[in-house]
């Protein structure tokens, strides 16, 4: 047996470090919003000339003075992702740069995906993103608090919010593009989250109708225990299923299956190390579940 | 219980063969497979073109109100009630009457039956709200008035840019209304949208009126440019003809100049009021005049009583071309504006369909080897099980022929790392059972029994969360939700119908053998 349980308050540190980090990394570094959030054009090309590179690229994309522009390699040696930030697309802008970018480095190009998102659409995505997460949030807090007693509910969100700001954090950190595809990941995540958390707590009130004498503090961590090896192998085999999309899944998915990869450790961590701890600050007891059994 | 009957061994047998069948149909020709269905790729996985557009409205709330003025002064003129004033600020209608006539004329528009000011009997609402003051008419149009001009002007607007959509000739295209002013057209395998584009970014609205040097035309006179941009014309605002009168237009090669023209026939009321206005007009010029912009202005020289006509100006065999295909379809209600488009080519189509086909794989064969060297014998039936699911999950997908995104084959991948989850709850506590009940057979149940709370608390959980994102997400991401959550539920039957009767039967086999597990 593993004295998780000794652990508890060091980890609650961390993670409470982390978290304000991550909250104070979103408020003053913010998120690096893709087209779908901010509006926009974004080109992906494959070119068959391999003299063409990034900074080729870059300065003929300058002369067509399109405001903000990003350029990067995407993948192979022969694709690049430019992101335009001009807000009033027209709607055959998307056609002159075509034009301009062949007449200035010859017509070797192939258009691989063109995406033109409105300042209307993007803050209506934005919105229904934003919604989505706050209702799967209060979706999970209700089935909870049916299921279980209040006490539980409270300490499956917060560890649901742990995972959920700690990987926006990170994603803030290191820059990476939050598209729709990133809110799908950190809905699932909450799922994924939800289900690790439940699986331990549902032992945990198991154990607290089978022994009245342990105390929550050490009842937790035979609950921790007695799931571990399901805990590690659901996440191994959940893990290899996302490394898999991360390495072979193709550049599309990539930012996608990197926040998975994310939630899926942290919401790992925070069932045990946020969850838990959580029962015991709120002195959960034989008594908060018989009460709810007799009831 | 660890009797499972032969029936229900048969009946698990039969629909997972059946669930293989329908899996396998979507990589068989379709005139040799088991059924006619197939899973549908979406955009971003066979490419093509996803327009957003929205109608802008405001001109036809502005035309709306010009006309009902026109009412309106009929109106009041009939019924010899003088007015002042009569005049369109702010988009609401004002209007002066005296102090006699106040009560009369606000009956008018008040009347249920009333001409002036229908009445919506399913809103229970009129057209325009009515506010007086001192005698002083205010009309604006109401909520509902608002509303029904939107869902006609998107009913219209829909119906036109199918027709164009229909007469470039794409590959079944899906067109379909989103909200109240907004239309989603989708073009599979189109890898351009460039000319569907600019088919849809015009009105294409066409009328013929006589260019004039008098100001003091009864109907109102303005300044158009012409469409090169070289210069105006004041031109009539009396409509002789209008898009709605043609029966068909075609590019055409005008053999005297050799120019390209636009060939058009006029409808028997277009044809005659042509004639009419040819006749007496001989020697004026005739503007041809499409979104406000003169095309061109020919001096007519002879009566045309046939009907038929030609439009010329600068046109190129393709221009020619698309106007003919806009004056056929008929002019948009409103101008349409596109708020979003998203185009993937086909080959970055393929090239997904192959990452994702070897993502799945790798990440299957890595869960699958994992499993067997965690569990052994009770890791192959979960890995059977796992196998099957997959039929499963990609049978109903089928069956439902739904929309496989590259993000609903992650959703694939997912579900195949999630799914052996249930099963490891149940071995664990088979596991753990084993240590305290030397009786196989009741370890074995009693793990069954235990684990399930767990194992559906946490499926509903990842269930809600797919909900939500199926209600909230749009395109590729909804397809992501949908693999999820049929996932979740091929997952649940698979665990507890094939993997249980598996597991079941190797338990009863080896009941007395220890470290079962």
């Amino acid at each position: 047996m593993i004295n998780f349980n000794k652990f508890y308050k060091l980890f609650n540190l961390i993670s409470l470090t982390l978290v304000v980090a991550s909250v104070l990394l979103l408020f003053f570094k913010g998120l690096n919003f893709g087209v779908d959030f901010k509006g926009g054009t974004l080109i992906e090309l494959r070119s068959n000339d391999k003299n063409i590179n990034v900074t080729s690229l870059r300065q003929s994309f300058n002369k067509m003075d399109l405001g903000d522009f990003n350029v990067k390699k995407f993948g192979n040696e022969n694709d690049f992702l430019i992101k335009i930030e001009k807000k009033d697309t027209s709607a055959n802008a998307i056609e002159i740069i075509k034009k301009d970018l062949i007449s200035s480095l010859g017509g070797s190009f192939n258009f691989r995906r063109v995406e033109n998102v409105g300042p209307k659409v993007s803050s209506e995505l934005l919105k229904s993103g934003i919604i989505a997460i706050a209702l799967s949030l209060a979706a999970m807090l209700f089935y909870i608090w049916i299921r279980f007693e209040w006490q539980f509910s409270l300490g499956a969100i917060l560890a649901l919010f742990h995972d959920v700001i700690i990987t926006l954090g990170l994603f803030s950190l290191f820059s990476l593009e939050i598209n729709l595809s990133i809110v799908a990941a950190v809905l699932t995540i909450v799922g994924y989250s939800m289900n690790d958390t439940v699986v331990i707590y549902d032992r945990v009130r198991e154990n607290l109708r089978k022994f009245s004498d342990i105390k929550i503090y050490e009842l937790t961590n035979i609950s921790i225990n007695e799931t571990l090896s399901r805990t590690i192998i659901t996440s191994a085999t959940t893990l290899l299923a996302l490394v898999s999309i991360y390495l072979f899944g193709g550049e599309i998915l990539k930012g996608f299956s990197l926040a998975m990869i994310m939630g899926v450790v942290f919401g790992t961590y925070s069932s045990i190390y946020i969850a838990n701890p959580i029962l015991v600050k709120l002195r959960v007891s034989q008594k908060t579940i018989l009460k709810e059994d007799t009831e | 219980m660890l009797y499972f009957s032969k029936l229900r061994i048969t009946l698990v047998s039969l629909v997972s063969i059946f669930f293989i069948f329908i899996a396998a149909s979507n990589f068989q020709n379709s005139e040799d497979s088991f059924i006619s269905k197939k899973i549908n790729l979406g955009l971003d996985l066979q490419g093509g073109s996803y327009l957003l557009l929205e109608i802008d409205n405001g001109p036809v709330e502005i035309q709306k109100l010009q006309n009902t003025t026109t009412v309106i002064r009929n109106f009041l003129k009939d019924k010899k009630i003088t007015f002042n004033d009569l005049r369109i600020e702010n988009k609401k209608i004002i209007f002066n009457v005296s102090n006699d006539n106040a009560q009369l004329v606000e009956t008018f528009f008040l009347d249920k039956e009333s001409d002036i000011n229908p009445y919506y009997n399913q809103y229970k609402s009129h057209q325009f709200d009515l506010e007086i003051q001192n005698n002083e008419f205010t009309l604006t149009l109401s909520k509902y008035g608002l509303i029904e001009i939107k869902t006609s002007s998107q009913d219209q607007a829909l119906e036109i840019v199918r027709r164009r959509v229909d007469e470039v000739g794409t590959n079944e295209p899906n067109i379909l209304k989103r909200g109240n002013n907004r239309i989603l057209v989708e073009l599979p395998g189109l890898d351009d949208p460039m000319r569907i584009k600019s088919l849809l970014g015009k009105t294409a609205n066409l009328t013929f009126r006589f260019v004039t040097q008098n100001n003091n035309d009864t109907f109102g006179t303005e300044m158009l440019q012409f469409e090169d941009g070289t210069s105006e014309a004041m031109v009539s605002k009396r409509i002789i003809l209008n898009g709605e009168n043609l029966l068909d237009a075609q590019p055409q090669m005008n053999n005297q100049t050799n120019e390209t023209v636009v060939s058009f026939t006029l409808d028997r009321v277009g044809a005659k009021r042509f004639g009419k206005a040819t006749s007496t007009g001989v020697g004026k010029q005739l503007a041809i005049v499409l979104d406000g912009k003169i095309v061109s202005a020919p001096v007519i020289r002879d009566t045309i009583a046939s009907g038929n006509g030609q439009i010329s100006g600068n046109f190129t065999f393709q221009s020619a071309t698309d106007l003919a295909l806009l004056l056929r379809s008929g002019a948009l209600p409103a101008p349409l504006n596109i708020i979003e488009e998203r185009t993937v080519g086909p080959d970055l189509g393929q090239d997904s369909i192959n990452a994702g086909v070897i993502a799945l794989m790798i990440g299957f064969l890595l869960v699958i080897i994992f499993m067997f060297f965690k569990y052994k014998i009770f890791g192959l039936i979960a890995n059977i099980t796992l196998l099957i699911n997959l039929f499963f999950l990609v049978g109903i997908l089928t069956l439902f022929e739904a929309t496989l995104t590259l993000p609903g084959i992650a959703g694939i991948i997912l579900t195949v790392g999630m799914a052996v989850d249930a099963n490891v709850l149940i071995f664990e506590r088979i596991k753990e059972e084993c240590k305290k009940e030397k009786n196989n057979i009741i370890a074995f149940d009693t793990g069954y029994v235990k684990s399930k709370t767990a194992i559906i608390d946490a499926n509903i959980t990842t269930l809600i969360a797919a909900i939500i994102l199926f209600f909230m997400g749009s395109g590729p991401v909804k397809g992501f939700s949908v693999t999820l959550a049929v996932g979740i539920f091929t997952t649940l039957f698979s665990v507890y119908f094939i993997a249980r009767m598996l597991t079941g039967l190797y338990v009863v086999r080896n009941k007395e053998k220890t470290n079962l597990i």
